[in-house]
């Protein structure tokens, strides 16, 4: 595969040996020619100088035959702008963005890059798995945002509590996945029944969640998107 | 008319100045406080109704400044692609009537020009006025320089 990678941090440094040593095609793009003459020695041809939004330097690198580009600066706008002219200019297939701040994911979808990695994001997922503060919470993102793993804590008032799975009405593609019960991993069937203390894993659409909200846990309820002010 | 600007730099400061002066109810962002402080020593305090100190991309710092009501709104920071999301933002998120953003790089002013958000590229602009002025030609109107210089430079690129 051709990758492109904007921004010779260290994500994108680490990033780029990764993929070369799986033996994809890369070229390392950077702004700042001291940073880029630093890992010269490291990388060769792969790292060139330039502004990865500016047009001439896509031409440069060969955009047109990349089959993704990977926005890992440290500027929110800059990665979304790459990532925007790469998609109307040169037709890239994948675009893929390092969102820092975790506020500005929402916003990079609805301006059609979906595919986002928000560290910040993922490790106060991790945090509020461990605080289990939350009733619910997202894990992941697939399919470009399309398919949405999340996962929810039964609790004793939960109207989900105690009821088979084959009477819980979820509608649309919603799946009960997995439950958690007590370090033990179950595969639901029709008559599973939910228990106080179980943690479902669910994938369903995120258009959906409101219905797995309202059949698990009741109406009102928030499914938690790992920190992000979300509705 | 409610405008926020976002970037106090000398084009904000002097835009605000004006739209003040003309009775509209202006706020400017800026994410740095000295960008005030010497808009002021230039314009006088009253050159915009309400400051808002924040990052030009966060929407609460937007909502802070009124975009949620605003009528307009400008993005001429220094920044292109500060300039070019924030202006996004404000079409997309917040369905401001008029949003105008201030681009540099003439490919990219074209590029979302062509997607819909107003650009202005004042580099075109501005080489297109001094190439006149030095060749001591007559000047143009500016729709005329923006669409004569960009393909003049773009055609370069192709080179």
């Amino acid at each position: 595969m051709y990758v492109i990678v904007v921004g010779a941090g260290k994500v994108g440094y680490h990033l780029t040996r990764t993929l070369v040593a799986e033996g994809h095609e890369v070229t390392l793009i950077e702004k700042d020619p001291g940073r880029a003459a630093e890992l010269a020695a490291d990388f060769g041809e792969t790292i060139v100088v330039g502004d990865g939004c500016e047009v001439r330097v896509m031409q440069d690198v060969g955009m047109s035959r990349a089959e993704a580009v990977v926005a890992v600066t440290g500027h929110d706008e800059d990665n979304l702008v790459v990532c925007q002219m790469a998609q109307r200019q040169f037709k890239v297939p994948r675009q893929i963005a390092r969102v820092n701040n975790p506020k500005n994911e929402a916003i990079f979808h609805d301006l059609g890059v979906t595919e986002t990695v928000s560290s910040t994001r993922i490790i106060y997922s991790l945090i509020e798995q461990e605080v289990e503060s939350g009733e619910s919470l997202l894990l992941t993102a697939l399919k470009r945002g399309k398919i949405e793993i999340v996962t929810v804590n039964v609790t004793p008032s939960s109207p989900g509590a105690r009821r088979m799975v084959k009477d819980i009405h979820l509608a649309g593609e919603c799946v009960l996945a997995a439950i958690i019960r007590d370090d033990h991993i179950l595969l639901p069937s029709g008559t599973t029944r939910l228990e106080p203390g179980d943690t479902v894993i669910a994938v369903s659409r995120p258009q959906d969640q409101h219905v797995l909200r309202e059949a698990l846990l009741g109406a009102g309820a928030q499914l938690g998107r790992g920190g992000s002010a979300d509705t | 008319m409610r405008i926020v600007i976002l970037g106090c730099g000398r084009v904000g400061s002097t835009l605000a100045a004006i739209l003040t002066g003309e009775g509209h109810h202006v706020s400017v962002i800026d994410r740095d406080q000295g960008a005030f402080d010497k808009a002021v020593q230039r314009l006088g305090p009253g050159f915009t109704r309400e400051t808002v100190r924040g990052i030009g991309i966060d929407e609460d710092t937007l909502r802070q400044a009124g975009i949620e009501e605003a009528d307009a709104f400008v993005s001429v920071t220094n920044g292109d692609n500060t300039n070019i999301v924030a202006a996004q933002i404000a079409v997309h998120r917040f369905k401001v009537p008029r949003v105008i953003a201030r681009v540099y790089d003439p490919i990219r002013a074209q590029a979302y020009q062509e997607a819909g958000i107003h650009t202005v590229c004042s580099t075109t602009l501005g080489a297109g006025l001094f190439h006149d002025l030095l060749l001591g030609r007559p000047l143009r109107n500016v729709q005329d320089y923006l669409d004569t210089i960009a393909p003049q430079i773009m055609h370069r690129q192709e080179v």
